[in-house]
């Protein structure tokens, strides 16, 4: 059962938000906030080096240097202020890869589950086919062809993640299209392609949002390992997957080059994750 | 009669199951090969050496049949990738057969590694969840659940290293085995054959290692496991046959491990198969994450190198190791389902 949503019967719904909804969307803000202030906020240059200033600890630690408050990296450079920059780099992989993905796959869905007929038989093979081949393998293939580079990465989330929203959305229009209001609005004389906009696609939207959500965590993820493994966006750049490596290769002598990105990604992951999982709860019907 | 007409639909089963596995490996083949055709430059480019002269690509060329049509260019390249001829790699020249399989038997290790790790773990929080429902333990092993299945793998790899590798360095964080060690082995199962030569010294190192790595893969799948199997857990300790079984006077701990969880599990079992191949396309960036020598590893160079040779077998050498886990469960499901079983 989920949190929130007691025994009580019909108030249930309008009961006060569930913590860890509170919770991520609250990380979240936080984060878009910083993202999108990074230039004004950030204390130093991202890319700023200084060798004399290599591996400072954060403020709290002995040898700490002022200005430094997470300390800084191998070259010198200021830790907040990557994490602050490497922000804007992950939030726009979420927003643009997850939104790709979901407008191709969720239109897809929409037509197969409403129009039904060869539209449907060949939307479907298509994700029968695709969910046959392991996404790694799919991924490995696509990232080795394309090679590496923020925009390869986007094609190969949306190439290879298109059909988490074909298949659940597919599913949704089809029950929605045998409704009684969907038939009535037909009797109405309304067309197929606007009953599928302005009757089935409200009615799908909140699936949608749940499904955007987490894809949207899935897809910081897939661009964190890339830059970790160095096949994303250059070196220089302040990515979290980038100074995640860094941090890697010197955890022995610099904890806090790991730790703080580390931190940032997990809570981000894990908020998208939540607050998806929170809206599902929400706007499930059978808990409804 | 009865049981001729089971072993019959076993057999059906068996039959129609290594059809699709056919079906399956052939439609990769045909990606694989596609793909690797829609890169920039022509294949020859990819598999001679760099220097190598014009006779020997004229040479090279007549020898793929590069010069025929591409449904007869598919025919030759695929009796070659059936007769193991995956080409040379291009950073190391050696064969490309050759290398994935001296890195396949570090991936396997780790994998059943991490699975029978997972199987404990989950089968753990399962099993006193269940024990313990309606307390708090229940609720904080209900809470540990969804934490570990919202975050993947990697993170978790990278949190263990921190943990250990700064706070409680008891485990190793990178590499297979410690290289100073002089190593008595003639195959690439360390672990196994540690185990059968009865070096526990080498390996309690060569588990020390691989402990980590094991343990990141298995967390999301431990959860997994714990959730599924409490829920069907609880369906059964509600049947009459339990109750039935506890009127009888048995206590708790004998009512759930030996009334419920035989007729519960096999739910699980069925998840567990499928999920095991994720858990195998996790190895690849997990073994990045440890500096492990498995194939995973050797993936991320070769795509780092674009090295698509090497690329191409290690993708089908992970398709076929998919297929016939799928197959393997399938199988395990067929005889273990008592529909099946009993015609």
């Amino acid at each position: 059962m989920a949190e929130g949503v007691k025994m009580d019967g019909r108030g249930a719904v309008r009961r006060r938000m569930p913590l860890r909804l509170v919770l991520s969307a609250g990380w979240l803000t936080v984060l878009v906030l910083a993202a999108l202030l990074a230039p004004w906020i950030a204390p130093k240059d991202p890319l700023a080096q200084d060798l004399f200033l290599g591996r400072m600890p954060p403020f709290w630690v002995a040898g700490a240097e002022p200005g430094y408050l997470l300390g800084t990296d191998s070259l010198g450079r200021d830790v907040l202020s990557r994490i602050l920059y490497g922000a804007r780099l992950a939030l726009t992989v979420a927003l643009v890869a997850g939104g790709l993905t979901c407008l191709i796959g969720a239109t897809l869905g929409l037509m197969a589950g409403f129009l039904r007929g060869w539209v449907d038989l060949v939307i479907s093979r298509l994700i029968d086919i695709w969910m046959a081949f392991p996404p790694v393998l799919f991924s490995i293939l696509l990232i080795a062809v394309l090679g590496p580079g923020l925009s390869s990465i986007i094609i190969a989330i949306v190439v290879i993640d298109w059909t988490r929203f074909a298949r659940v959305v597919r599913a949704e229009a089809m029950a929605q299209g045998a409704m009684d209001y969907v038939a009535s609005a037909r009797v109405a004389g309304r067309g197929r392609f606007s009953t599928m906009l302005t009757e089935i696609l409200p009615n799908v939207l909140p699936t949608i949002l749940v499904l955007l959500t987490l894809e949207m965590g899935v897809a910081i993820i897939v661009e964190a390992i890339l830059s970790f493994v160095n096949l994303s966006i250059s070196t220089d750049d302040p990515t979290w997957g980038g100074m995640i490596a860094e941090g890697r290769a010197s955890i022995h002598q610099a904890w806090w080059v790991l730790i703080f990105p580390l931190v940032t990604l997990f809570l981000t992951v894990l908020s998208f994750s939540q607050l998806g999982e929170g809206l599902k709860d929400r706007y499930d019907p059978v808990l409804r | 009669m009865r049981s001729v007409e089971r072993c019959l639909t076993l057999l059906r089963a068996v039959l129609s199951r290594l059809a699709t596995t056919l079906i399956t490996l052939i439609g990769v083949a045909v990606i694989v090969f596609f793909v690797i055709r829609v890169v920039p430059g022509n294949p020859i480019a990819m598999m001679v050496a760099p220097g190598a002269t014009e006779a020997d690509i004229a040479a090279l060329k007549a020898q793929y049949g590069l010069d025929k049509s591409i449904p007869v260019q598919f025919g030759i390249w695929l009796s070659g990738v059936v007769h193991g001829d995956f080409g040379t790699s291009i950073t190391t020249r050696q064969p490309v057969l050759s290398l994935v399989l001296s890195r396949l038997p570090a991936t396997l290790e780790l994998s059943v590694m991490a699975l029978i790790i997972a199987m404990i773990l989950g089968g753990f929080a399962a099993l006193t969840g269940t024990r313990l429902r309606g307390t708090r333990t229940e609720a904080a092993i209900d809470v540990g659940n969804g934490m570990a299945l919202s975050v993947p793998d990697f993170l978790w790899g990278l949190l263990l290293i921190l943990g250990f590798g700064v706070l409680l360095p008891v485990f190793h964080i990178s590499g297979r085995v410690t290289p100073s060690l002089d190593l008595p082995f003639v195959t690439n199962f360390y672990l196994t054959e540690a185990l059968l030569r009865l070096r526990f010294d080498l390996w309690a190192d060569i588990v020390s290692h691989m402990f980590l790595p094991a343990l990141a893969l298995a967390i999301p799948l431990a959860a997994i496991i714990g959730q599924l199997l409490k829920q069907s857990l609880k369906e059964t300790m509600h049947l009459d046959y339990v109750t039935l079984s506890r009127t009888k006077g048995y206590g708790e701990n004998h009512v759930i491990l030996r009334e419920a969880l035989p007729n519960a599990i096999l739910p699980t079992l069925t998840l567990v198969g499928v999920q095991f191949t994720f858990l195998i396309g996790g190895t690849v960036i997990i073994e990045r994450l440890f500096s492990y020598e498995g194939l995973g590893n050797m993936a991320i160079d070769a795509v780092i190198n674009r090295d698509l040779p090497l690329i191409q077998g290690i993708v089908i050498l992970f398709a076929l190791i998919f297929t016939l886990v799928n197959l393997a469960v399938d199988l395990c499901y067929a005889a273990l389902n008592p529909r099946l079983r009993h015609g």
